[in-house]
């Protein structure tokens, strides 16, 4: 991937800029010493790192605020970080950057039971979200697969989603209220306790905009009563086209379950060899959860059962207790620690029509052969979101480029039968050359226009997102301004 | 104007040299000056996989066609859009791009979320006369911004919406609703944050103040065993709120949110209707202050429906609170002087304008209708 040229004005106004950042930010807070930044020169999409010039760790709003309109001011553009666990390089710096993360913005600022919300300031992780309300029996559903790390603030950047969002959808269904500055320093708030916008949906708008249109410092969640159970069953049939069949099956029948999660043969096997959680091997295995009392569990899970019988399966596994439960999760859990024992590997997210599926995992077959690489396929089946594993050597000279090249046709495919990029990691830099492949220019000149009024002079996040030559003119207008 | 295609629509908007009011049906009052410009033209279904509970349908569609279609595979629209012609005494045939453009959504919205949260994908006209897509027909899509919400309750200000896609669900295969009467407005709500904070997944929580006695009503849906033990369960949390009855015919059930949902009770009576969007524990509260003659509380006291005096400022009466209030029946001179919607602080006004310059730098849709711009061009 390529990323733009330091811009010259920015990087020698370094000595300058601490000098101003000094008067609103603690010492601590100013990250400036090279071999500090380093720390900050990648997310999770670890192929690709560059220091930035600084990185900035304010504690409040008024610290994100002053800090913005200091770099504003002095036309230097900014990256907003939250745990830095992108997939997608959503936080890589720019060597002209100032990293601004929101990691010591930690606060659950307000709690209400009778209300079902939680206001937490952004840097807050979003397992920790829940573990703020769950001895009150309640949940923040979102629940990406970096919940451990992964910052309130990148969920929403990203509209992160995660295993059960059939059920529960993803951060933007839970999201009420946020307040966010802008690049120039002001501070808006937007949403709150209640629900639906007044006029326009900004907050729609800006959950999921790659911290490209403000720095979101505080949140108001929706959390949710927890379910009284689960239980998981495990089916395994030999052909990806009837375990299409049997997720499509399920969804009409009416029962809503919280996951289907779908493992293909190459998964299934490294999983196993990883974990020995007694996968069955065969072409396609499903995991299929859902919630409830015990009486409620079994009458949506005989619903499922005959379904899966219909169609044959090689093997039909329900869980008689806790432990059976977590052995039908074990493998898809280690799923991609297993991946990542035996090989390097990228992880693409494009989502695609659920009706496509057999035709997409034949086409990823062929891809993979043609281009010598192994793809392990693993997936949130029931709303389409496909996670194919492309394993590569990250030692061998040019494999990264043809493990890229091999992502960028599947992302092609996904597109080609009416899906999309990229279904919850976002578009970063990973996809952002892709882009032209989902939309005409006028669609993406319709989503820039939107950054153009959040973000005049484009300094927050620039490079992302929109292919470079498209965004080039209004990423320009900062230098030209000098 | 009524435009039989996308390409027609566009090259309409192209070319025009005043403002347009978008009308789909024309049910749902968001009537402005300018030429009439209606989408009735733009009608069917271009795709509906009940598998992948997916629907793309042109935006001029009747609602009732949608409803169709997806009742033959015993599916529906989950947010449960209201029907206004009973409250604004309007006729015609309700459109889905007008319930997409208005984020028009019913009682099962506290459970399942807004028409917007549904909505997957949008092709509409732009204030250039450009066509634009955004969004998909995929669940689960964060390819580039989400121009989709943003379309959803815009009311036609950025743009005429030509094509919507939804994801829809399974119809459940029962629905029961428990009752409880006399509870005061602040008891009420109480009533029904206890019952969306248990784990029974309520799908309706409404209080009802204005009859002979206030009914209290909370609704649970699912397969027939479901519904019964959670009904039993829920009664059995609910026991220190009084009497509860349990209304288990489905149709009666259904007739009850029905008449939720459209606001059945302000029918045929006088006076203008607000609805406040409100945080749930302040409802009781703030609706004391409004002098209101008619309230009926949804969303578990999060949405207030105030039937008040003609010409009433309700926004003064309700002073400063978390959320807003939306005008949406009133006559010409009312919502002239007082704006339909809520003023926004300045900053956010600032966005809000921005970006309708943005997308109809001609202000050519619905002007008016939401606060105007400042400078806008002749």
């Amino acid at each position: 991937m390529e990323m733009p040229v330091p811009n010259p004005a920015a990087l020698a106004r370094k000595a300058r800029l601490v000098e101003r950042l000094r008067a609103v930010l603690p010492a601590d807070a100013i990250i400036h010493d090279p071999a500090e930044t380093r720390v900050y020169e990648c997310d999770a999409l670890t192929a690709y790192k560059c220091p930035p010039m600084l990185a900035l760790l304010p504690a409040s709003t008024q610290e994100v605020s002053d800090a913005l309109r200091i770099c504003h001011e002095e036309g230097v553009p900014v990256v907003p970080r939250g745990a830095g666990t992108s997939l997608a390089g959503g936080a890589l710096p720019t060597a002209d950057c100032v990293i601004l993360g929101v990691a010591r913005m930690t606060e659950v600022l307000e709690t209400d039971f009778a209300d079902r919300i939680i206001r937490v300031q952004s840097g807050r992780t979003n397992l920790s979200v829940t573990n703020a309300v769950e001895e009150e029996g309640f949940f923040y559903a979102p629940d990406p697969s970096s919940q451990l790390a992964c910052a309130i603030a990148g969920n929403i950047a990203m509209n992160s989603g995660g295993a059960h969002c059939l059920k529960y959808g993803v951060t933007t269904n839970n999201l009420l209220g946020v307040t966010m500055v802008l690049m120039d320093g002001t501070v808006v708030e937007i949403g709150g306790a209640h629900l639906d916008a007044g006029g326009l949906d900004l907050l729609g708008v800006i959950c999921g905009s790659e911290g490209q249109l403000g720095v979101v410092t505080e949140a108001t969640l929706r959390i949710l009563r927890q379910p009284e159970g689960a239980r998981p069953v495990l089916m395994g049939y030999d052909s990806l086209e009837v375990a299409g069949e049997v997720v499509s099956d399920i969804i009409k029948a009416g029962v809503l379950p919280v996951a289907i999660e779908f493992m293909d043969r190459p998964c299934i096997r490294a999983c196993e060899a990883f974990a020995g959680a007694g996968y069955p091997d065969c072409e396609a295995l499903l995991i299929v959860e859902v919630e409830g009392s015990p009486a409620e569990i079994d009458a949506q899970l005989a619903v499922i059962l005959e379904i899966a019988r219909r169609h044959d399966p090689v093997e039909l596994r329900e869980a008689a207790d806790a432990d059976e439960a977590g052995r039908i999760w074990l493998g898809r859990k280690s799923a991609f620690g297993a991946m990542g024992q035996i090989n390097d590997y990228i992880c693409l997210d494009g989502t695609i029509p659920v009706s496509s599926l057999p035709r997409v995992l034949r086409g990823i077959g062929d891809l993979s052969a043609q281009y010598g690489l192994d793809v392990a396929n693993v997936f949130h089946a029931g709303d389409g979101n496909m996670h194919p594993l492309i394993l590569f050597d990250a030692n061998a000279p040019g494999d990264l480029d043809t493990a890229e090249a091999l992502g960028a046709e599947i992302l092609k495919l996904c597109v080609e039968v009416g899906g999309c990029l990229t279904g919850e990691h976002g578009v970063g830099i990973e996809k952002r050359d892709l882009m032209l492949h989902q939309y005409a220019p006028a669609d993406l000149e319709a989503q820039m226009a939107v950054k153009d009024v959040f973000d005049p002079a484009w300094l927050l996040n620039p490079a992302k997102v929109f292919p470079l030559e498209l965004s080039e003119a209004r990423r320009g207008m900062a230098v030209a301004a000098e | 104007m009524t435009a039989q295609s996308e390409a027609e629509l566009a090259e309409m908007v192209a070319g025009a040299e005043g403002p347009f009011c978008i009308r789909g049906g024309g049910t749902r009052g968001g009537r402005v000056p300018g030429t009439p410009l209606e989408t009735g033209g733009l009608r069917g279904v271009e795709l509906y996989e009940p598998g992948a509970l997916t629907l793309v349908v042109r935006a001029g569609t009747p609602l009732a066609e949608v409803e169709a279609v997806l009742a033959r595979e015993n599916q529906r629209l989950p947010f449960e859009p209201m029907d206004h012609r009973g409250l604004l005494g309007t006729g015609g045939e309700p459109t889905i791009g007008g319930v997409v453009a208005g984020n028009i959504s019913g009682p099962r919205r506290i459970q399942v979320g807004a028409a917007r949260d549904f909505l997957l994908g949008v092709r509409f006209v732009d204030g250039r006369g450009q066509v634009i897509r955004n969004g998909g027909r995929v669940m689960k899509n964060v390819t580039g911004y989400d121009l989709v919400k943003l379309m959803a309750g815009s009311w036609g200000t950025l743009g005429v919406l030509t094509e919507v896609a939804l994801k829809v669900l399974p119809r459940h295969e029962t629905e029961a609703t428990l009752r409880i009467t006399g509870l005061d407005d602040a008891r009420a709500v109480a009533a029904l944050s206890a019952a969306l904070g248990s784990p029974f997944e309520v799908s309706g929580a409404a209080h009802l103040p204005g009859g002979e006695v206030p009914v209290t009503l909370i609704r649970l849906e699912g397969f027939a065993d479901q519904v019964a033990y959670r009904t039993g369960r829920l009664t059995e949390t609910l026991a220190g709120f009084g009497e509860i009855a349990v209304e288990d015919d489905p149709d009666r059930s259904r007739a009850l949110w029905q008449g939720v949902r459209d606001v059945a009770p302000f029918h045929g009576r006088p006076g203008d209707v607000w609805r406040l969007s409100v945080r749930p524990s302040q409802a009781p509260g703030l609706a004391a202050r409004l002098g209101a003659e008619g309230l009926l509380y949804d969303w578990g006291g999060g949405l207030i429906w105030a039937r008040v005096a003609e010409g009433t400022d309700l926004r003064a009466r309700a002073g400063a609170f978390d959320g807003h209030a939306t005008l949406v029946r009133a006559g010409e001179e009312t919502r002239a002087r007082l704006g339909v919607f809520q003023p926004e602080p300045a900053p956010l006004a600032a966005l809000s304008v921005g970006l309708r310059a943005k997308f109809d730098p001609r202000g050519l849709f619905n002007p008016g209708l939401m606060p105007a711009p400042q400078e806008a061009p002749a």
